[in-house]
C-alpha cells in the first residue's frame, strides 16, 4: 500500500488512466468513460489506499470550515428564515394570505409539496433500486441523495401541515385518541397520503443513520485520538465581522472531546465486529428491498390524492407511474444540482464521484425524462381517445388555455431537455449538466402546477378563474429552498458526505483475492482498469 | 512485540484479561486467519475490519442472521394492526358514512395495510439488527487500545477472549504468530 499523499496519488492515477502517453485523455476523462463493456472502470480514482480514502473523506468534516461555508450558510438560513416569517404569518393570518380562492383551492402549496416529495425519490432509489441491482457506482453519491431525500421530504411535509386552515388542528390527520373519539376517514386518499410520507420519512431516516452508524464510529475513533487537542475557533469567516477576528482568534474549544462524545453517542458503540456486519448487512440489503416498493408507493400515493378524484385531468389511471418517474427525473436532476458544486468545492471528491457516475446519472435522467414524456402524449392521446368532453376540454385548456405558457415551459424543460444527454459531449459537460439539472426541476415544479391549475377551469364554466400567487405564496416556496439548504450545509459540515464502509468496499484492495498493485514481478502498478471490486 | 507502548493509552490501571488480539495486514490474511481460528475451535472470538470482507461469514461459519425472521414477525405485526385500526376505528368506532360506500373493505384499507407492514418491517430490521449485536454499547475492553482507533479506518484485527474454553494466553499468542499477526497484544478488562 501507497504512502502517498492523495494529490499525488490521484496525478499519478490519473496519469496511469488516461491515453498511453500520459496525460489527460479527453475521450475517456479521467479513465472512467471507457466504451468498451469488458472493461471495468475503477470505482475510485487516485490510486487510494484505505487510509486516504479515510483521510479525505472526514478531512471535509475535520478541517477548518470552508472559506465559502459561512457566506453560504447565512445566505441559505436567511432564506429559511424568511420562510419561517412566511409560515408563522400564514398562522397568525389565515390561508386567505395566499392566492388561494374558488375554484382553485390547491394551488403552490401542494404544487410545493408534490414537488419536494419527489425530488426526495432519488435518494431511495440509489440507495435502495441500485443497491439490489448491484450499481456499485451507487456507493459515491448514496449518502449524498439519502441526505437529499430526509431534507426533501421535512420540506414536502411543511406544506399539507400549514395549507389545513387550522394549523393547531393539524394532529388530526392522524389516528390519535381524542376527546371527541372521533377518527380520520380512511377511505380517504388524503390519509393514505399521511401515512405514505410518514412511513417514507421514517424509512428513510432510518434507512440512511443505520448507513452511517459505521461511518460515525470512523469519526469517533478519529476524534478519540485528537481527544487531548484543543480547537482555535479562529475568524468567523463573514463579511463585516473581522472585528471579532482578534477574540475569535484567541478563544480555544475542546472541539474534539465534544466531537469524540456526539460522533460516540450517534455510533452506538460501533466497533467493526464482523458478528455484527454480518447482520447488519443483511439489514441493510432487506432494507433495500422494502424500500423498493415503498419508493414507488409513495408518488403512487401521493398521485391518488388527484387521480381518485372526478376531476377532468385529475382522474386518470396513468398518474400513480407518471408521478413515479416524474420524481426519479426531478430527484436526480436534484442531486446533480447538489453534487456538481460540491464535487468542485471539496477536494478529492472528484476520485469518488468520478465522470462515469456523473454520465450514468445523465442517462437515468434521459430515461425517466422521457418516459414523461410518454406520459404527457398518452394523457392527451386517451382525452382525446375516451371521447369525454370534459376530459378533452381539460387537457386543450392546459396546452392552449390562460395557463398556456406554464404548460409549454414544462414541456421545454421536462420533455425537451433531457434529450440533450444522448450525445456525450452533453453528458461530460459539467456546466452544461449543471444548467439543466436546475431546467428540469424547473419543468418539474411547472408539472405539477399545470396539474392543480387544472381546477381553474372545471364543470361549471360559470365558476371558471384563473389564480395568481400573491408574495407570501412565492416567498415561502423560496424560503422552503432556503430550509432545505441550511439542512444541506449542516450536512456538509458535520456528517460523513460519502459513505466510507461503502467506498472502501468497492475499492479493489477490497476483495480477499487481491493480489496487490506492487506484489509478484510487476514492478508497475498494475492496469487499474481491471479493477473495481469483485 | 508482545506489549506495545502505546497499547495502553487510557487506562493505567488494567482489570483482568479480557482476551488476546492481533492485527492483520489486509483482507487476504484476514481471511486466512479467520477460517484457522474457526479450525481451531474456537466460539468466543471475532474478526474487525473497517467495512464487510466479502466471504468473511462463510470464513468464521457464520450462521445466517435472523434479522429477516424478527422483519418478518415485525411485518406480520404492522400489517395485522393496520387492517384492526382501519376496520374498529371506521367501521365500529366512529362510523363516517360517506356515499353509501362501505366502512370497510380491503380495497381501500389496501394502502394503509402496506405502508403499515414496511414501516414495521423498516423498525425490524434496524431495531432487531442493534438487538441482534447488543447496541448500543458504549463501552467495550477493545475500545482501550490504541491501535485499535484505526479499526474504522485501514486496520484489520481478530481478537479471541479469555471466556473462550478453548483459551490460554500462550496458545492463542502462538496461532496468532504462526498466522502472520503483528502487534499481537493482550487486552484487559477495564478495571
Amino acid at each position: 500500500m501507497t504512502t502517498m499523499q492523495p494529490d499525488q496519488a490521484t496525478a499519478l492515477g490519473l496519469t496511469r488512466l488516461g491515453a498511453p502517453g500520459g496525460g489527460f485523455d479527453p475521450e475517456t476523462l479521467d479513465g472512467t468513460l471507457v466504451s468498451d463493456p469488458a472493461l471495468r472502470p475503477p470505482f475510485v480514482l487516485g490510486n487510494r489506499d484505505f487510509h486516504s480514502v479515510t483521510n479525505t473523506i472526514c478531512g471535509w468534516i475535520e478541517n477548518p470550515t470552508p472559506k465559502w461555508w459561512m457566506p453560504a450558510f447565512a445566505v441559505a438560513s436567511g432564506i429559511a428564515g424568511l420562510g419561517t416569517v412566511m409560515i408563522v404569518f400564514l398562522i397568525i393570518t389565515g390561508v386567505g394570505v395566499w392566492g388561494l380562492q374558488n375554484p382553485v383551492m390547491w394551488s403552490w402549496d401542494i404544487t410545493n409539496f408534490v414537488w419536494w416529495v419527489g425530488i426526495g425519490h432519488a435518494g431511495t432509489l440509489i440507495s435502495a433500486i441500485l443497491c439490489l441491482l448491484k450499481q456499485k457506482w451507487r456507493t459515491s453519491i448514496n449518502r449524498f441523495a439519502e441526505a437529499m431525500t430526509i431534507f426533501a421530504v421535512i420540506c414536502a411535509g411543511t406544506f399539507p401541515g400549514i395549507h389545513i386552515g387550522r394549523v393547531w388542528m393539524a394532529w388530526m390527520l392522524f389516528p390519535i385518541p381524542n376527546s371527541n373519539w372521533i377518527w380520520p376517514n380512511f377511505r380517504s386518499p388524503l390519509l393514505w397520503d399521511v401515512f405514505a410520507v410518514g412511513t417514507y420519512f421514517t424509512v428513510s431516516l432510518l434507512f440512511w443513520y443505520m448507513g452511517m452508524i459505521p461511518d460515525l464510529a470512523t469519526l469517533r475513533d478519529r476524534a478519540v485520538a485528537r481527544m487531548g487537542v484543543k480547537v482555535r475557533l479562529g475568524p468567523i469567516g463573514l463579511p463585516g465581522m473581522g472585528f471579532l477576528d482578534n477574540i475569535t482568534n484567541k478563544i480555544e474549544l475542546p472541539l474534539n472531546t465534544v466531537a469524540a462524545y456526539a460522533y460516540g453517542f450517534l455510533s452506538m458503540g460501533w466497533r467493526f465486529s464482523t458478528r455484527h456486519w454480518h447482520n447488519y448487512e443483511k439489514a441493510y440489503l432487506m432494507l433495500a428491498g422494502i424500500s423498493t416498493p415503498l419508493v414507488l408507493s409513495v408518488h403512487s400515493v401521493v398521485s391518488f390524492d388527484f387521480a381518485v378524484s372526478i376531476v377532468p385531468g385529475w382522474h386518470t389511471t396513468i398518474f400513480p407511474p407518471y408521478f413515479v418517474a416524474g420524481a426519479i427525473f426531478s430527484g436526480f436532476a436534484m442531486v446533480l444540482t447538489l453534487l456538481i458544486p460540491a464535487r468542485a468545492l471539496y477536494p478529492g471528491m472528484k476520485d469518488f464521484v468520478t465522470a462515469r457516475t456523473i454520465e450514468n446519472m445523465c442517462k437515468i435522467i434521459t430515461v425517466t425524462g422521457s418516459m414523461v414524456g410518454f406520459a404527457y402524449m398518452m394523457e392527451f392521446f386517451i382525452a382525446w381517445y375516451g371521447g369525454n368532453t370534459f376530459e378533452i376540454q381539460a387537457f386543450v385548456r392546459r396546452a392552449f388555455g390562460p395557463y398556456w405558457w406554464a404548460y409549454w415551459i414544462m414541456v421545454s424543460c421536462n420533455v425537451i431537455c433531457p434529450q440533450v444527454f444522448w450525445f456525450k459531449w452533453a453528458r461530460t459537460n459539467i456546466p452544461f449538466i449543471f444548467l439543466i439539472s436546475i431546467l428540469v426541476n424547473v419543468g418539474m415544479w411547472f408539472e405539477r402546477y399545470v396539474i392543480l391549475t387544472t381546477l381553474s377551469g372545471d364543470y361549471l364554466p360559470s365558476s371558471w378563474g384563473y389564480f395568481s400567487p400573491t408574495w407570501v405564496d412565492i416567498f415561502t416556496f423560496v424560503g422552503s429552498l432556503g430550509i432545505f439548504m441550511t439542512f444541506f450545509l449542516l450536512f456538509c459540515r458535520f456528517l460523513p458526505m460519502l459513505a466510507l464502509s461503502e467506498v472502501k468496499n468497492v475499492m479493489p484492495q477490497a476483495n480477499p483475492h487481491w493480489s496487490g498493485y506492487n506484489k509478484g514481478h510487476d514492478t508497475h502498478p498494475k492496469h487499474a482498469k481491471s479493477g473495481g471490486g469483485h | 512485540m508482545a506489549h506495545d507502548h502505546e497499547a495502553h493509552h487510557a487506562s493505567p490501571a488494567a482489570g483482568p484479561l479480557w482476551g488476546m488480539m492481533a492485527e492483520f495486514h489486509d483482507p487476504a490474511a484476514l481471511t486466512h486467519a479467520a477460517e484457522h481460528v474457526k479450525q481451531a475451535g474456537f466460539v468466543k472470538w471475532d474478526v474487525y475490519s473497517p467495512f464487510p470482507v466479502h466471504g468473511m461469514d462463510e470464513a468464521m461459519g457464520l450462521k445466517p442472521s435472523k434479522v429477516t425472521t424478527i422483519m418478518a414477525f415485525m411485518c406480520v405485526a404492522g400489517f395485522s394492526l393496520a387492517w384492526l385500526m382501519q376496520w374498529w376505528m371506521g367501521a365500529v368506532d366512529y362510523p363516517i358514512p360517506v356515499a353509501g360506500k362501505p366502512l370497510f373493505a380491503w380495497e381501500q384499507a389496501m394502502p394503509i395495510l402496506f405502508e403499515s407492514s414496511v414501516l414495521f418491517s423498516a423498525f425490524g430490521a434496524v431495531f432487531g439488527m442493534l438487538m441482534l449485536n447488543l447496541l448500543p454499547r458504549w463501552n467495550h475492553p477493545l475500545f482501550g487500545k490504541q491501535r485499535f482507533l484505526r479499526v474504522g479506518d485501514d486496520r484489520f484485527f481478530i481478537a479471541v477472549e479469555a471466556a473462550d474454553p478453548k483459551f490460554t494466553e500462550a496458545s492463542v499468542r502462538v496461532m496468532f504468530e504462526s498466522l502472520g499477526g503483528t502487534h499481537i497484544d493482550r487486552v484487559e478488562e477495564e478495571a
